[in-house]
């Protein structure tokens, strides 16, 4: 039994968070809302570079070989400093969905995922819409109880606009000519292990967000002085924080737990995805607000970079699997008569 | 990352499970807040003790396994699991065991903990004085050298089994002129020391579960100081670390309550799902004794590992009495008009200990350190908000 993270886990998770906080400011996120198409070439030139967009790919691919767990830690950092660039898609979805399909597909894309030369997304029914499909140099897609693997021309995208202006969504209509890659069975179990891995993705950046806003917070009712002191001695402002903080912290566990189990091909890993993907977006999701109220009217502006974290903490709460989608596995797993529960049954 | 036991975890498990099926009483033992529960409980504490399984994570020549923090959570679980009966002793073996283990002298550890862990002397905490609760600097007690003695004055109070306890390790004012947490001392007093007495509370239950203990004049030896004379401030923040930290509240005893509120739940469904937020409830129960759990485990890797436990530790106490709280309350809406009734009341079928549970539950916010006493170190300590 050894629940912590190894050496290296720990000092790659420092170097990629160093990278991230100089590369990925609030002023360069906000200059890419100003872009065509919001993301930004050489940044993904130099996660390449960091072997970062490889981190799953398998060595013989010219990637890290690493795993989910090894991921982890990093994509908290990237929830941190709420990275545009779709990193954790890659690594944690799309990467991991080629290595399953195997064979041609993933001869042909991961040494170019690995090199940053191309980008591969995946759109799941559970997503209602695709993430970064504008980007894509590949698309794979669920559609119903089928899966298709399409290039961009094969494709009509719709752009859908978030209130995280961060967050680009398309619709993605296939041409008819198309036939599926992959139906029935197989098509769907393809499509729950990517949707598990999206919802660690989301929690892991979940964690990365709430820790962010209380940073910002403390560093801001810190300095704002009213009534002739700093505004975060006061009471009321200060359990408001501790409330985040309490709930932040028993988020981890989970997440990393989830993240193990996926890389051990547990099959309890479903139940722990979605504990994991509660529990840390409920943390941000109370982060966002316990935040924003410390900043008084600071905090519903625009220019507060505040915001930037909090609508991204939002947004991830209910994509790849909804609340109520999570909710009810768990439900469904501890109500039923062969659950696993009390003292001992964890591990 | 290893989250698998390995086979010498499984053997001692399945090494506790074994004793525990043979030992732990087939009916449930009486209230340690009544006298004829607290012998009972004093009784199954020297069976524990026979059996090597008092303090897993004590040295062997005190009786105990020299476990580690991931066998101690094994155990714990296993006993948790069959509902063994609550550790009468619980200040004595979780708190002051191991801070003696830290401060004490050769010949008091030598002296103390065997009788410790076998129940033959079961310690109660006097700390909190009328006018020095979440206060705790505001002790006013005091404790005056004379010769080899220290001459005791004062008042304690919510002194938890002090009823029928043998000592009290205590804080008390060395240094008349001092202030705040300057000047106080750690003393372990007898309880049947002249000029003694002890007042019984009784709580939310009836059953006096706590005490008031007035010093008039009374003589301690020297040799039960603990730490120096003037340093019993940090010596009591040590033995709260325990308090707060691991120790105290294993993620066990939450897991148990969150699966039989899920038992009763199935039990009681066709009710229950009256009210859309039970549902909702038992699953939050579920997953956050998981949490618990799990962030538990990770610690105590980490504290295994020689990481050292931080500010951090005050979220713990927050979590689990609110979880504690919130899985009780839950079960209290499931059992619908059931739930006021006495478990001993003719028409009170199916309610179980809940009851009795919803009512310490609300206890596990106070003591310890407040909750909002916690929220204030988790703010300047571990975020650091401004004083
Ligand atoms: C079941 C039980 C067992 C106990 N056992 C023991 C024992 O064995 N030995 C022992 O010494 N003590 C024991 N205690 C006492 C316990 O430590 C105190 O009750 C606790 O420290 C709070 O002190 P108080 O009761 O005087 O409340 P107060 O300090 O009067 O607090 C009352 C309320 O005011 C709030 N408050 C106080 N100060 C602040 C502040 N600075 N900021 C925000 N809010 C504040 C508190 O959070 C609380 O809500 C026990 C208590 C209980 C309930």
């Amino acid at each position: 039994m050894d629940f912590t993270f190894s050496e290296d886990q720990l000092l790659f998770r420092e170097s990629v968070r160093d990278f991230l906080l100089n590369e990925v400011t609030p002023e360069k996120i906000r200059a890419s809302w100003e872009m065509e198409d919001g993301r930004d070439p050489a940044l993904w030139q130099q996660i390449a570079e960091m072997g970062l967009s490889g981190i799953t790919v398998p060595e013989e691919y010219g990637g890290l070989g690493m795993n989910e767990l090894d991921f982890v830690l990093l994509a908290q950092e990237c929830g941190y400093v709420a990275l545009p660039e779709p990193l954790v898609h890659t690594a944690l979805v799309a990467v991991p969905m080629l290595k399953e399909l195997g064979g041609d597909l993933a001869a042909q894309w991961l040494p170019k995922i690995a090199t940053g030369e191309a980008k591969v997304v995946v759109g799941l029914e559970q997503n209602l819409l695709v993430e970064d499909a504008h980007t894509a140099d590949l698309l794979i897609l669920q559609k119903g109880t089928d899966l298709f693997i399409v290039t961009p021309d094969q494709v009509t995208l719709r752009h859908n606009e978030s209130i995280d202006p961060s967050r680009k969504l398309y619709a993605v209509e296939i041409d008819a000519a198309v036939e599926p890659f992959a139906t029935g069975e197989q098509a769907g179990a393809l499509a729950s292990a990517a949707l598990n891995r999206g919802a660690l993705g989301c929690a892991a950046q979940a964690l990365g967000l709430a820790q962010r806003m209380i940073d910002i917070t403390v560093e801001y009712t810190g300095e704002r002085q009213q009534f002739g002191k700093p505004i975060g001695s006061f009471q009321a402002v200060k359990h408001a924080m501790a409330n985040i903080a309490v709930r932040l912290e028993y988020a981890k566990a989970p997440v990393h737990k989830a993240a193990y189990a996926i890389s051990q091909g547990q099959s309890v890993a479903v139940i722990n995805v979605s504990h994991a993907k509660l529990m840390a977006c409920e943390a941000a999701k109370l982060a966002a607000k316990n935040t924003i109220q410390a900043h008084g009217a600071m905090g519903y502006t625009w220019e507060v970079d505040l915001h930037i974290f909090m609508k991204k903490a939002w947004a991830l709460a209910n994509t790849w699997g909804d609340t109520g989608f999570h909710k009810a596995r768990v439900a469904d797993y501890i109500f039923s008569d062969d659950a696993q529960l009390g003292a001992g049954t964890t591990f | 990352m290893d989250l698998s036991y390995t086979e010498d975890q499984k053997a001692f498990r399945a090494e506790a499970r074994d004793w525990l099926a043979q030992h732990v009483p087939a009916q449930p033992l009486k209230s340690f807040d009544t006298q004829e529960g607290f012998l009972q409980h004093r009784e199954w504490e020297a069976t524990l003790n026979e059996g090597r399984w008092g303090m897993v994570t004590w040295p062997e020549e005190l009786g105990g396994r020299a476990c580690d923090l991931i066998e101690w959570l094994i155990f714990e679980e296993e006993y948790y699991r069959v509902r063994a009966p609550l550790r009468v002793n619980q200040n004595g073996i979780f708190l002051l065991g191991p801070t003696l283990m830290e401060y004490g002298t050769e010949e008091q550890k030598a002296r103390i903990l065997p009788k410790m862990a076998s129940g033959e002397e079961v310690w109660a905490q006097g700390w909190s004085e009328p006018n020095a609760g979440s206060d705790m600097a505001a002790i006013r007690s005091t404790a005056v050298l004379d010769g080899d003695h220290y001459v005791i004055n004062g008042q304690k109070t919510w002194s938890t089994r002090a009823v029928w306890a043998d000592w009290a390790f205590c804080m008390f004012r060395t240094d008349p002129d001092s202030q705040r947490h300057r000047g106080l001392t750690f003393i372990l007093v007898p309880l049947d020391s002249p000029g003694i007495t002890v007042r019984p509370i009784p709580q939310l239950d009836g059953l006096p579960g706590f005490a008031e203990i007035f010093f008039d004049n009374v003589k301690v030896h020297v040799s039960n100081r603990l730490g120096d004379e003037g340093a019993g401030w940090s010596v009591a923040m040590a033995t709260a670390g325990f308090e707060r930290g691991l120790m105290l509240r294993s993620p066990a005893r939450f897991q148990e309550t969150a699966r039989r509120l899920v038992d009763l739940y199935k039990e009681n469904r066709a009710s229950a799902d009256n009210d859309p937020a039970v549902k909702e409830a038992v699953l939050r129960a579920y997953m956050e004794a998981e949490s618990y759990c799990l962030s538990t485990y990770q610690t105590a890797c980490r504290l295994t590992q020689g990481g050292k436990i931080g500010a951090e530790s005050s979220t713990n106490k927050i979590f689990w009495s609110e979880l504690d709280q919130n899985m009780h309350a839950t079960a209290m809406n499931i059992l619908g008009a059931r739930a006021e009734l006495l478990p001993h009341a003719p028409d009170a079928s199916g309610v179980g200990r809940w009851l009795d549970g919803w009512l310490f539950s609300q206890s596990g916010p106070i003591y310890a350190g407040t909750n909002e006493i916690q929220r204030n170190i988790i703010a300047e300590r571990m975020l650091g908000m401004p004083r």
